[in-house]
């Protein structure tokens, strides 16, 4: 059984990077035949020769790091601060019924649009940058970790109880493994609007981080640059989508 | 001797104590009434029950009829009743150590090895970690679960899932095991084989049984004595003392007073069950007028 799960898993990488090659390829193709603008869009083919010169030329390693240590530090804010806002919603009903609905609709706030607010709080800073990447993370993370407890299986509540656990542990061994897979969906939620919101700034307000190259870029016309530069931004997130995967799998094995 | 009849001796060995009051388990004069939006509901009125040590008792009735609450409330998971219900003597609110329970629906964690699950209430007692895996590979082999300790739940059928639920309670050495449908989700053959493997195991451990079912031939099956509910409220209609030779196994249900049992206990439950299909109807009927 093992062994066939392991060969669709393969089946599935090698169709999604397939997938991609063949659209980088039509992409390419359209370009070159004049369908798509050249000058708007560049070549696959030359924003992939571009890297090697923004990574020299641009520093885009040192960059690199720069915003993934922001993400870094809004994400484990958000697993400190989210989660137990989470908790202290699912534990205090009238507190949720209260609130819930308030946060649900600062998930869809533009945040970012109150960059002017957050450089007069912390200055034009990175921790500018990480607490709006926190902030507009929040409200999933919040609410996801509500919905896992919530959602625990009323028989696993009712085994814990049978075996006598007090509050703490019912909380310590049923019902937060039982919410892990939904408290890690809001994880992820979070560390999506924290991102997009974490290299807006650094555009914005062109401090630091990817975010400050795509600006520069941009504004020398170096689209395949650009392009490259973007391409970085999706790796800082394929890095934390993993991370976030495998502490998913050590913490809550046997899904 | 075979391993499984070895580790159900060595665990018999190990067993609680037993009781020394006459009755393991006695309900007295039970009644639990619901608030619902149709008003007040009597679930439970008035029922008294009372289980010997060692003995095997099945409560049986149709649907609706409370067998689920009774099973709450001396599990301890619902309050506010009348009545009270004692074990060994001593009355008890709340849980209780000496009651262990298995439900009906699937509930081993996910999350957990079939070992971890069925260590999990020896890991809450503080019991050193390769002591408890120690015993709970006992109760594993006693379900006849050997060679899946490592597994996931996610990796096992329906019926084995319910095994690791069974051992992982036996596991906490309860002195009174409580079943409410173990097998309900279960294919006939399974959970005629299923019996078969708690039988066994009830008679190895002379294990205190309270199982509830609305399957008249699992009761027949297992059971000393099976005690006939009636329909809403739940009230005691009637108890048929099983004399069945011991040991039993599931070869018992092809014998004719195997047959006798189950057509005598039909023919009370009949009138019940009957009885709570009308209600239903006329109650569909009520809710689609108004």
């Amino acid at each position: 059984m093992r062994s066939a799960m392991s060969q669709s898993r393969a089946a599935a990488v090698v169709t999604g990077w397939g997938t991609l090659l063949l659209v980088l390829l039509a992409v390419e193709l359209l370009i070159v035949r004049g369908v798509i603008n050249g000058f708007i869009v560049p070549r696959p083919s030359q924003v992939l020769a571009a890297i090697p010169r923004i990574v020299i030329e641009e520093d885009v390693l040192h960059r690199f790091g720069q915003t993934a240590l922001e993400v870094l530090w809004a994400s484990l804010m958000l697993a400190a601060i989210g989660l137990a806002l989470g908790m202290l919603l699912y534990r205090f009903r009238l507190l949720r019924l209260a609130t819930e609905t308030w946060v649900a609709a600062l998930a869809s706030a533009p945040i970012v649009l109150m960059y002017p607010l957050f450089l007069v709080i912390f200055g034009r800073s990175a921790t500018t940058i990480v607490m709006i990447g926190f902030a507009a993370g929040l409200p999933p993370v919040i609410l996801k970790t509500v919905e896992g407890l919530a959602g625990t299986r009323h028989v696993l509540v009712n085994v814990g109880r049978s075996f006598r656990l007090n509050d703490a542990q019912l909380f310590q061994k049923i019902l937060l493994p039982a919410a892990l897979p939904s408290i890690f969906v809001g994880l992820r939620l979070g560390l999506i609007f924290a991102m997009i919101n974490i290299v807006g700034v650094e555009f914005l307000i062109n401090f630091g981080g990817l975010g400050q190259l795509i600006n520069e870029l941009a504004e020398r016309y170096d689209l395949p640059g650009t392009y490259g530069a973007i391409l970085f931004v999706i790796l800082v997130s394929i890095v934390f989508f993993v991370l976030t995967e495998k502490a998913e799998q050590w913490l809550r094995p046997g899904r | 001797m075979s391993a499984d009849a070895q580790a159900v001796s060595m665990a018999a060995a190990a067993s609680a104590a037993p009781v020394p009051a006459a009755h393991a388990l006695e309900v007295q004069d039970i009644t639990k009434r619901f608030v619902t939006a149709e008003g007040v509901v009597t679930a439970i009125d008035q029922l008294s029950l009372t289980v010997a040590p060692g003995e095997f008792l099945s409560v049986i009735g149709p649907s609706g009829c409370g067998k689920s609450t009774l099973f709450n409330i001396i599990g301890g998971l619902v309050g506010d009743y009348q009545g009270r219900v004692t074990v060994g003597g001593e009355i008890i609110s709340g849980t209780h150590p000496a009651i262990g329970m298995v439900f009906q629906e699937e509930s081993t964690f996910p999350w957990r090895t079939v070992l971890e699950n069925v260590a999990f209430p020896l890991e809450v007692m503080g019991v050193p970690r390769q002591e408890r895996f120690e015993r709970a590979r006992r109760f594993i082999s006693m379900v006849g679960l050997d060679g899946f300790e490592r597994r996931f739940p996610s990796e096992l059928s329906g019926g084995m899932r319910q095994r690791v639920a069974i051992a992982r309670t036996l596991a906490s050495e309860p002195k009174i095991l409580l079943m409410d449908e173990p097998f309900a989700a279960l294919d006939e053959q399974t959970r005629l084989l299923l019996g078969d493997k708690v039988l066994q195991i009830q008679q190895a451990l002379r294990q205190t049984t309270l199982l509830i079912t609305h399957n008249i031939t699992e009761a027949v099956q297992l059971s000393d004595r099976v005690l006939v509910m009636t329909y809403r409220p739940g009230r005691l209609k009637r108890i048929v003392a099983i004399d069945l030779p011991h040991p039993r196994d599931s070869e018992v249900v092809s014998s004719t007073a195997f047959g006798r049992y189950v057509a005598e206990i039909w023919h009370d439950l009949r009138e019940e069950a009957s009885l709570g299909m009308r209600e239903d109807e006329s109650r569909v009927l009520r809710r689609d007028a108004s």
